[in-house]
């Protein structure tokens, strides 16, 4: 696998010897996780396109802004579990159980969690699987977590009260307090990364930007950095500044949707019609910069497709004026106690959870763990543009996360800002887009979306995708949910929720 | 309480839709208008290939070109190729009561029909003044459809305004707004749901996800839209479609609450465009 500068293709180059079945698999990842590393993913890469045959399991590791992959190839369909030594790789091991039906060897047989394979079937990607079958998941709850008198388990959705997207929560209680949550995303599986396949770059483009709604800029700039990456393309300075200006006014609204949900579960109403509008002001902004109110369309492999439709000074003018509205407003928000007491201590997440699970995000900002890729793997026009991580906040409840997003609009808002300067000073030189010829090989792109770091793992052959797997934030991160619930009762559950900032989505992919 | 001068302060922000046209922002883009003059071009061809969701018709004879607006994704690729057939529209008016109502321009010479339909339109408009309760059900979506539902109630749209609620429970929903392009998983909890509402009871299939599965289209787990599982009575394209978009179909399917019952389940998993 080849990822530019940071590539490491051969971490386990000892490994390779030796037979496949003796070897313990990742033994240079579970290394470099013990040594502090952080685990960021493990991606299940079929040889034939679209599933079936072998294939291989990557583990990507970031060790101070340094990924690095290794590769094993599963033996019999089976593999010594990495959970033993990374217990972050879990939702990874059970989601490639569930699709490519790969054993993980050493640990209780995987719970299903993106798509529970009915009795009989076949997974749907699985050697001699169809993924163009369609099949339906088993439902049927497994067994319960905890047990003892009086507990029983409360399943809560799919179906939410309110406008939420599709997702289940077993609620395993005695009463009140939540010693267990079990989160089940397949509901809305709809296996996107398994349509990539065959599509051309530029629509591979449009279809990473419906992994997740939300995070649409964050996912195409990922998909479009591995695609570039691949072609060795120089994307065009001017490009890459409006790529910053749509990928930070994502991340405001991502972050104003928190404080809404938040205004909303507390019940202030004004709070809430306040910073609702600001939101919408934010997603009328983008819809005026290129057309679309989630910046679809305008990242593309090799630049962007059109530029900016306001002016410089008119970006200028309206960013300062949001700025200004929402940092008030924010701060007015802080200082209702009403408000501050129902996120203080409210789904704490401890710095031992946040590193057990490698979270990234605001999420792991607010619980120790630090890690912004803008900074410590800059892409794009990152490199050029001065930032500073989030400050830091202590104490991993809801009430961190909100301060380190509002700092983070801080950052946002001071990034489209010094973009916006230098495009002015640029001109109109060196065009919008380079040219992508039709790519061959393995690459991987990465993101700091509004959840946290995004990557995309692309492989093509001439021109055709081959194999995508976009790993979002939203699907690493929301492992920790349910460790976020040390101290707290049903009705504290929308605030943790909301805090978190996950969409389910990118979760279920 | 500093809230209440602050709310005070922001004076009247509240669109007048649909009482009167809503002067949104120019950029933005709603629809792909279809130019029927032009017909067969080279360049309608090549638009037709670029479109990543096959949304583009060219009939043979007599090469009329026909977008179906329930697949387009409005990425804008045809517009940009075939600018004289193709052109960017800013309006959202384009929720449609049948499927096949999607596909522009329509097939059959039915200007008196839709002439009609726009006119019941208008009067279904003017008789928004009950209560109607919105239960809505996420059926694989990408998330954006959520957004663009839940800023309804942001107070630009404000669509209690026009007495329209959400609700949690669906015994008390008159309308379900679906999303999403009918994942596997959410079909049973979405016929559940369906079939808890009372009668009389509409559904909108929110999106080009809903109506035909989008960009993700069908698979293992993706079911190429929910027409095959719940009846849908009004398609509101769009990816996502905007907030007024969504209201616009809100405001269509009102008219609906109050006609002749409905019998039982849909005819025929999938069937597009099923016309009552």
């Amino acid at each position: 696998m080849t990822a530019g500068r940071d590539a490491h293709p051969a971490a386990g180059e000892g490994d390779r010897d030796r037979p496949a079945v003796q070897a313990i698999p990742f033994a240079a990842a579970r290394r470099r996780v013990r040594d502090g590393a952080r685990f960021c993913g493990l991606v299940a890469i079929p040889d034939q396109a679209g599933g079936g045959g072998g294939l291989g399991l990557f583990a990507i590791t970031s060790d101070d802004g340094e990924l690095a992959f290794e590769e094993h190839r599963p033996v019999d369909g089976a593999y010594a579990t990495l959970t033993s030594d990374v217990p972050a790789a879990d939702w990874y091991e059970r989601r490639i159980h569930d699709l490519f039906g790969i054993e993980p060897v050493g640990r209780q047989r995987p719970e299903p969690l993106v798509f529970p394979v009915p009795p009989g079937a076949r997974p749907p990607l699985a050697a001699g699987g169809d993924p163009s079958a369609a099949l339906a998941p088993d439902p049927s709850p497994t067994p319960a977590h905890v047990h003892g008198e009086g507990v029983f388990t409360i399943p809560y959705g799919p179906v939410r009260s309110g406008v939420f997207e599709s997702v289940e929560y077993l609620v395993e209680t005695s009463g009140e307090d939540i010693p267990h949550l079990r989160t089940r995303i397949f509901y809305k599986h709809r296996g996107v990364d398994a349509r990539f396949v065959g599509l051309d770059v530029d629509d591979g483009a449009l279809l990473a930007e419906r992994e997740e709604g939300p995070a649409s800029v964050a996912h195409a700039l990922a998909f479009s950095q591995a695609v570039e990456r691949m072609a060795e393309a120089a994307v065009p300075v001017a490009a890459q500044l409006v790529r910053v200006v749509h990928a930070e006014l994502e991340r405001v609204a991502n972050h104003l949707d928190t404080m809404v949900r938040h205004t909303e579960a507390a019940g202030q109403a004004v709070a809430y019609a306040v910073l609702s509008h600001h939101k919408e002001r934010v997603q009328r902004l983008r819809a005026r910069l290129c057309g679309s109110r989630f910046g679809r369309g305008v990242v593309v492999p090799g630049g962007v497709r059109r530029p900016p439709g306001l002016s410089p000074h008119g970006v200028l003018s309206e960013v300062g004026e949001l700025q200004r509205r929402i940092d008030q407003d924010v701060q007015r928000l802080m200082d209702t106690p009403s408000f501050v007491d129902r996120l203080r201590g409210t789904g704490v997440l401890s710095s031992d959870d946040a590193r057990r699970f490698a979270v990234v995000g605001p999420i792991g900002r607010a619980s120790g763990e630090e890690e912004d890729v803008r900074m410590s793997r800059p892409y794009g026009a990152y490199e050029r543009l001065g930032h500073r991580v989030a400050r830091r906040v202590e104490g991993g409840d809801a009430l961190a996360r909100q301060r380190v997003r509002m700092d983070e609009l801080d950052g946002s808002f001071h990034l489209v800002r010094q973009a916006v300067d230098m495009l002015a000073e640029l001109g109109e030189t060196g065009g919008w887009r380079a040219a992508i010829p039709p790519v061959s090989g393995r690459a991987v792109g990465w993101t700091e979306a509004a959840q946290g770091e995004l990557l995309s793992v692309v492989e093509a052959r001439d021109g055709r995708l081959a194999h995508v797997t976009q790993r979002s934030a939203s699907f690493h991160n929301l492992a920790a949910y349910g460790s976020a619930f040390p101290k707290d009762i049903f009705t504290d559950v929308a605030f943790i929720e909301a805090s978190f900032g996950l969409s389910i989505a990118g979760a279920a992919g | 309480m500093p809230w209440i001068p602050r709310g005070l302060r922001e004076g009247i922000v509240t669109s007048p839709y649909p009482r009167r046209p809503d002067g949104y922002d120019p950029g933005f883009f709603g629809h792909v208008e279809v130019e029927p003059s032009v017909g067969d071009t080279a360049a309608a061809r090549a638009a037709a290939g670029a479109c990543p969701t096959g949304a583009i018709t060219i009939a043979p004879h007599p090469g009329r070109v026909q977008l179906d607006r329930g697949r387009c994704i409005l990425c804008g690729r045809c517009v940009d190729l075939a600018p004289g057939t193709f052109r960017a529209d800013r309006g959202f008016e384009t929720a449609a009561f049948r499927r096949a109502a999607l596909v522009v321009p329509s097939g059959e010479p039915d200007d008196a029909e839709l002439a009609e339909a726009r006119a019941q339109l208008a009067r279904r408009v003017r008789g928004l003044r009950r209560s109607v309760h919105v239960r809505h059900v996420d059926a694989g979506s990408d998330g954006s459809e959520e957004w663009e539902i839940a800023a309804l109630t942001n107070p630009v749209y404000d669509v209690q305004r026009l007495g329209v609620f959400f609700t949690a429970s669906p015994k008390h929903a008159d309308l379900l707004l679906v999303t999403g392009l009918g994942s596997a998983g959410m079909g049973d909890p979405l016929r559940q749901t369906f079939d808890a509402m009372p009668e009389p009871k509409v559904v909108i299939a929110v999106g080009a996800d809903a109506a035909s599965g989008g960009m993700v289209g069908e698979g293992y787990a993706a079911r190429g839209g929910v027409a095959g599982w719940v009846p849908v009575d009004v398609f509101v394209p769009g990816s996502p479609p905007s907030p007024f978009g969504v209201l616009h179909g809100i405001v269509a399917a009102v008219g609906l609450l109050g006609s002749r019952p409905r019998e039982g389940a849909p005819d025929g998993a999938g069937v597009p465009g099923t016309p009552r």
